[in-house]
């Protein structure tokens, strides 16, 4: 599938937001966020701004962006339509939240429950809309909810412990909650992640069953159109074997292993080196993770390429 | 609304003939002419003489190369368009209403006035039969000539998709596939038609007959074979001479 900035950068940066609003609401629930005005702008405005965007960059993606509203209206049948009504829902209770805790002092653990709820139903039905294309085998199995999800809450841990490291707000027990919380869920995000990279992407169609023609060998000795059409643009993108695996080991090193390294190696303190290294972190993270999602769009293959001998 | 209807009433499809289609191209041609001024109208083009030509079409023929006996290989042209699915995922992932089944015929259509071209629609089509039109920046698909085949301005014999009215060679046959007693139902027992990607589970509408078994032999045309006994003599010396 064509790897579209848009909707990679959409993915990506709110996945991270709603990730990290999803652990400050969590925290605050259980009473072990620190009552900081900085940190609360710091974590509630990047978190907001990220989700904003990527939902603002996701509408560039649309043919027709002005009527984008009308997309709010088949939540009965539609994951996107589910998505939009879930990601706006979400707006309430986060924003109670934010201008609660950064105007009023106050950390309301009522409206962190909610914005947790609403952050993560809003990444589970972006993975399901990936999740129930099932012409797309890559994306079309148990192996993307997990991934969403996970990538979701890695992300926002470990920018949550970047800002608290960084605003010096945390008491030496929330830091290491989040440090904890981080370094653990690396680990698992990657044992998700892999299962997925693993998974068999051989799709349940073949030439065979798409023509409707019998034979051992079908080829393709002629296309109906003589340059790239829509379908191809849109659907027919390949990747070099090669290329993919250099990638795939690129998205390891900056998604997982070298921010793991990072915060364990610093696990415990919080001095500047412990701040330097959360925050270093926190970005080579999210690099490895755009990367990653690059992959996850580029490296799908859609059933209409087997009518291309693709 | 893009749930589907529980059932309805006709199942209005085509049936596409692989054994007699010569890859003449004449139903895209036809498609493109009608459809441009149609229900869907404009069907756009880029740069349409240029390098890097591009444009909607609804219906497209590739030619495939099928070994199908041991050591020999037939060429089948393979006309696909929308195959106007009893269950598609093309309408039920739409967010805003814009594709839908109708419940009278079956047929899919693309309101173009409610689509925000989010595409997902032609991602969930596993056929490819749905094409993106950059330049209004809405899907659109075929609408199996929703436009004609009702259209009373037109001759009775003409109330047919415009693919199947231009078929020189009759590949194309349109009618209700939930008759089966229609023409088309008889036609895709007989010759054993077959829906496309069945294990996807979107149960096509449109059915595709496979070629007929290939032909070993020529056909006996009633002539009998007449021996002529070998001469003698000079020429019969030369006949064995040159048959040696
Ligand atoms: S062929 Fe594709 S566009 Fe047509 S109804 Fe089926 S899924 Fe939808
Ligand atoms: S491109 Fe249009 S018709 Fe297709 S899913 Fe999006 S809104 Fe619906």
């Amino acid at each position: 599938m064509h790897p579209a900035a848009s909707i990679i950068f959409f993915t990506t940066a709110s996945g991270l937001g709603y990730g990290l609003m999803a652990w400050a609401g969590i925290l605050a629930a259980f009473g072990q966020m620190p009552l900081h005005r900085g940190l609360g702008i710091g974590v509630m405005v990047t978190a907001l701004v990220l989700v904003s965007t990527g939902l603002l960059s996701s509408l560039l993606h649309l043919g027709r962006p002005e009527r984008a509203w009308r997309a709010l209206s088949q939540w009965r049948s539609s994951w996107l339509s589910r998505e939009a009504v879930a990601a706006i829902l979400t707006f309430i209770p986060a924003t109670v939240f934010a201008g609660a805790w950064i105007f009023l002092d106050h950390l309301s653990r009522l409206a962190g429950v909610f914005t947790a709820l609403g952050a993560l139903i809003t990444v589970y039905c972006t993975a399901m809309i990936y999740r129930s294309l099932t012409p797309i085998k890559q994306w079309s199995n148990p192996t993307t909810v997990p991934v969403y999800l996970a990538l979701s809450l890695m992300t926002g841990a470990t920018w949550l412990h970047a800002f608290l490291l960084a605003f010096g707000a945390g008491s030496a027990r929330t830091v290491l909650i989040t440090g904890a919380v981080a370094v653990i869920s690396i680990p698992a995000g990657y044992t998700l992640k892999r299962r997925a990279w693993h998974y068999d992407p051989t799709p349940a169609a073949t030439i065979q069953s798409a023509t409707g023609l019998g034979g051992t060998d079908i080829r393709s000795v002629e296309w109906p159109h003589t340059e790239e059409n829509f379908l191809l643009k849109e659907m027919g993108y390949r990747v070099a074997r090669k290329h993919a695996e250099r990638l795939r080991q690129i998205a390891t090193g900056a998604g997982f292993i070298a921010p793991l390294l990072l915060l364990v190696v610093t696990a415990g303190r919080q001095d500047w080196l412990a701040t330097a290294a959360a925050i270093l972190a926190a970005i080579v993270m999210a690099a490895g993770i755009t990367v990653e999602r690059w992959l996850f769009f580029a490296e799908a293959k859609h059933t209409v390429a087997l009518y291309y001998g693709r | 609304m893009t749930s589907l209807p529980g059932k309805t009433d006709k199942k209005l499809g085509l049936v596409i003939d692989l054994d007699t289609c010569v890859g003449c191209h004449a139903c895209v041609t036809n498609c493109k002419e009608w459809n441009t001024g149609g229900h869907m109208a404009p069907l756009t083009d880029l740069n349409a003489y240029g390098k890097g030509a591009d444009g909607v079409w609804f219906n497209r023929v590739h030619t495939y190369e099928v070994d199908d006996a041991p050591g020999c290989s037939r060429t089948v042209h393979f006309p696909k368009s929308c195959l106007h699915c009893e269950t598609p995922a093309c309408v039920t992932v739409c967010p805003t209403g814009a594709s839908y089944k109708r419940t009278s015929d079956g047929i899919v259509l693309v309101n173009e006035d409610l689509c925000i071209g989010c595409k997902l629609c032609s991602w969930a089509c596993p056929y490819g039969a749905r094409e993106f039109d950059v330049f209004e920046g809405v899907m659109k698909k075929c609408t199996l000539c929703v436009d004609r085949i009702y259209n009373t301005n037109l001759d009775e014999v003409d109330r047919v998709p415009a693919c199947v009215l231009t078929c020189p060679t009759g590949a194309r046959h349109f009618g209700d596939l939930g008759d089966p007693n229609s023409d088309v139902s008889q036609l895709v027992a007989a010759r054993g038609g077959v829906d496309l990607m069945p294990e996807l589970g979107y149960k096509p509408t449109n059915k595709y007959l496979p070629p007929r078994p290939r032909r070993t032999a020529a056909a006996d045309v009633g002539a009998t074979a007449e021996l002529v006994s070998a001469p003698g003599g000079f020429l019969g010396w030369v006949d064995r001479l040159l048959s040696r």
